[in-house]
């Protein structure tokens, strides 16, 4: 199989989402660079690829896909073995849990943490705008009450979806990895579960290889 | 035994999965969830839907929330082609457009909808109007792409209806019910995309449904 296509930058997290399932399922890929100080987001050939001018985008043959959350299931289900299935979807009702928690970390977890990332790290590097502090305080508000039910399910379960890992944990990569690089990590101490959790995630080898390429300092 | 859905159907999030066990014709009972008691919060419904959110879904011995989850597992359940499961380009294309209706539909009406219809209507409170512009502008950037998305293919995810185009369904209706209803005209497709969906049998039984429980 000749390598996918995968558009964007490494130190995104929507590509470094794509990224670590490419690298659990040990997949041939390459990174083509897109060049956002020179706005190459916006150009035709990348709209024609992902028309919300945003990374990634993939590009398999004839096939091209966006939405991160998407590509990476096109990827694990596409590259699945009987050794590496992150999905389950030969079991209803594990397919099921990983579902439901894959949509937790996108409906729950992501809108009560990406803030405090976005506030505190990606506009005053990126953009030169000074941090909220309200919109950061609300929204550690909120990450505590997710954190809480987090922390009671992975006090019964080994890992989201059961006692298997799956896309539902990977899902959590990115945007939290960027949030322990806050003033704010000390609030997954509180939840030790959570933590350990965590901390197992970050000791997987797709993890640690791609989040090399992701800055901790600012 | 019948499948047990938690939450009023008036509920985007609980209409969303009506509509998937309609199309499947499978065999549920809706079971009302009474957020003026603050049910939701209850441990009972807690222990089904920790974030004290409405759906739950009980089949058996599997309780689910996440309505795009529970969507899923009754689909496949049913072995439905809303899915495309049995192709891998089709169901990636699925998933593609289920993650738009998600992340640039849904979240965007979602404001529109709050500060159309929900706060005058139940918490007697005003309409912030810049709020609802700027969602305004953030959904006509997403009518934009669909329109061309539509001259394309007949449907979101290519020329077969899934579950991709069906998600939309229950925040469109409601866009139809504020003031902003007007701007489908600037888009021809997505109008008559959105008219197509909400004409098919079990969206219009599940309309009913969200109507008699509002």
């Amino acid at each position: 199989m000749s390598p996918v296509k995968v558009f964007g930058r490494a130190i995104s997290t929507n590509v470094a989402r794509v990224l670590v399932c490419l690298e659990e399922v040990g997949a041939d890929y390459e990174l083509v660079s897109v060049d956002f100080l020179a706005g190459e987001q916006n150009s035709p050939e990348h709209v024609e690829r992902n028309p919300f001018g945003k990374i990634p985008a993939l590009q398999d043959g004839d096939l091209v896909l966006f939405e991160s959350r998407a590509i990476a299931k096109y990827v694990l289900r596409k590259y699945r073995t009987s050794e590496v299935d992150l999905l389950r979807e030969s079991s209803i009702t594990e397919a099921a849990m990983v579902d439901m928690w894959t949509e937790v970390e996108a409906q729950q977890y992501y809108p009560a943490l990406s803030p405090v990332v976005y506030e505190c790290i990606i506009f005053p590097v990126m953009r030169g705008i000074p941090t909220d502090q309200k919109v950061v305080d609300e929204s550690l508000e909120k990450l505590r009450k997710v954190l809480g039910v987090y922390e009671a399910h992975l006090t019964k379960n080994k890992f989201l979806a059961g006692d298997f890992i799956s896309f539902a944990d990977l899902n959590h990569f990115p945007f939290t990895f960027y949030f322990m690089a806050t003033p704010y990590a000390s609030v997954f101490d509180s939840y030790p579960h959570v933590k350990a959790w965590w901390e197992g995630l970050m000791s997987r080898p797709s993890i640690k290889k791609i989040s090399a390429n992701m800055p901790t300092k600012f | 035994m019948a499948m047990k859905v938690f939450g009023q159907p008036m509920s985007t999030n609980v209409a969303r999965v009506l509509v998937c066990l309609e199309e499947v014709g499978a065999k549920y009972e809706v079971v009302p969830v009474d957020f003026a008691t603050a049910e939701h919060k209850s441990p009972e419904h807690t222990s089904r839907n920790p974030f004290g959110q409405v759906p739950a879904l009980q089949d058996g011995d599997l309780v689910l929330f996440e309505s795009r989850a529970i969507s899923r597992y009754v689909l496949r359940k049913n072995s439905s082609e809303l899915l495309k499961e049995g192709s891998l380009a089709d169901s990636a294309r699925v998933d593609v457009w289920l993650e738009v209706e998600s992340h640039h539909f849904d979240r965007p009406m979602a404001v529109i909808i709050y500060q159309c219809l929900v706060l005058p209507v139940y918490f007697g409170g005003k309409t912030d109007e810049k709020v609802v512009e700027e969602n305004l502008e953030t959904l006509r950037k997403t009518f934009q792409v669909y329109e061309d998305r539509l001259s394309r293919s007949t449907y979101l995810a290519g020329d077969f209806i899934s579950l991709a185009d069906l998600s939309h369904f229950p925040t469109a209706y409601y866009l139809l019910a504020t003031p902003h209803a007007g701007m489908l005209d600037e888009f021809p497709r997505v109008k008559a995309w959105i008219d197509g969906v909400l004409a098919r049998p079990a969206v219009v039984k599940v309309i009913e449904m969200m109507k008699a429980s509002a």
